[in-house]
């Protein structure tokens, strides 16, 4: 199962336990990105560091 | 059992915690994502425990809200995360259980928040009052840099960043201590070292294990107590004064902290939750 860098367009293996919502860095161009279907598998990029995020 | 996870991205965290879960007989997860999720004043979901992942601290105490208003209890429940999430509420809170902290003076104006420091003596730290990651903070060495940083945290941040959160700078010989409770256990702890005066681990301080004494469990605890209780990572500060409580943190990153430690830290949290509900 392989998806398509929204950024690099280079191809991106899924491994058996990826799941909806994880986050990975291309391996490619290093962007961080966000799985957001599996089934096709779509990858878009990550979302934007908000202010409020963090612990 | 239904388990409504809150959560916005899924990190290394939530992987593993979902992990832990799915290892359970008997748990159903049902995936809450922030992005998508609407709420009303009425509907009651379909879960019988919310465990909050959320990355967003608005959106965290917000949905926290609405869940307790719908009868659903929550880890952590909102008044926790409202707390935590805000370092002056978290501060007000030690101070009322009387819990070692650095000083702090809180100012409203680019002239007060400069006599504070001065009072305070250099340096000092200015941070955010929310959010963080070791983000947007500030060691202030002199009077000029305290004017400029001043200056541009009221002119170029939102409101919430003229609200100066000025601490004492602690001394801490390159490394601090964060610590992690659950309900009442001090289940582990790390040091963070690095060169840097940040030692979040999300800034690059190195993890190493921490032995849990009895000091600091007892002031993990009562730091834990203090802002409500829950799952919680607290950090410490080891001074001339003895330890200080430096924050409390309430959807505790932990990616760092299993290896050294030897804990399932996820394992031990996924137990709680379960628990809690039973």
């Amino acid at each position: 199962m392989a998806a398509e860098c929204p950024v690099c367009v280079n191809a991106i293996d899924f491994e058996d336990d990826t799941i909806v919502g994880e986050l990975l860095a291309c391996p490619f161009c290093g962007t961080e990105l966000e799985v957001v279907n599996l089934d096709p598998p779509t990858l878009e990029v990550a979302p934007e560091l908000d202010e409020d995020w963090g612990q | 059992m239904n388990v409504g996870f809150l959560h916005s991205v899924i990190r290394f965290e939530e992987k593993k915690l979902l992990e832990a879960f799915r290892a359970k007989q008997g748990i159903n997860i049902i995936m809450l994502d922030d992005r998508k999720l609407v709420f009303d004043l009425e509907s009651v979901p379909l879960i019988d425990v919310a465990f909050e992942r959320c990355v967003s601290h608005s959106r965290a105490v917000c949905s926290l809200q609405f869940l307790e208003l719908a009868g659903v209890p929550c880890i952590n429940r909102a008044e926790v995360a409202k707390v935590c999430g805000d370092k002056i509420e978290t501060s007000i809170r030690l101070a009322q259980c009387d819990i070692p902290q650095p000083q702090l003076r809180v100012a409203y104006t680019d002239e007060s928040a400069l006599e504070a420091i001065e009072e305070l003596g250099y340096p000092v730290v200015l941070k955010p009052a929310i959010g963080s990651w070791g983000r947007l903070l500030s060691k202030i060495n002199d009077r000029s840099a305290a004017e400029t940083v001043l200056e541009h945290k009221r002119l170029l941040g939102s409101y919430q960043h003229s609200i100066f959160y000025i601490q004492e700078y602690v001394e801490k010989r390159g490394r601090d201590i964060r610590t992690f409770v659950v309900g009442d256990e001090c289940i582990a702890a790390i040091y963070r070292t690095s060169t840097h005066w940040i030692t979040n681990t999300a800034r690059g301080a190195v993890a190493a294990n921490c032995p849990i004494t009895n000091e600091i469990a007892e002031i993990s605890l009562a730091a834990a107590d203090a802002v409500g209780g829950g799952i919680l990572a607290i950090d410490l500060f080891e001074s001339d004064r003895g330890m200080l409580v430096n924050e409390v943190n309430y959807t505790m990153e932990f990616r760092n902290s299993i290896a050294p430690t030897g804990v399932d830290i996820p394992a031990r949290m996924v137990d709680f939750v379960v628990n809690h509900q039973t």
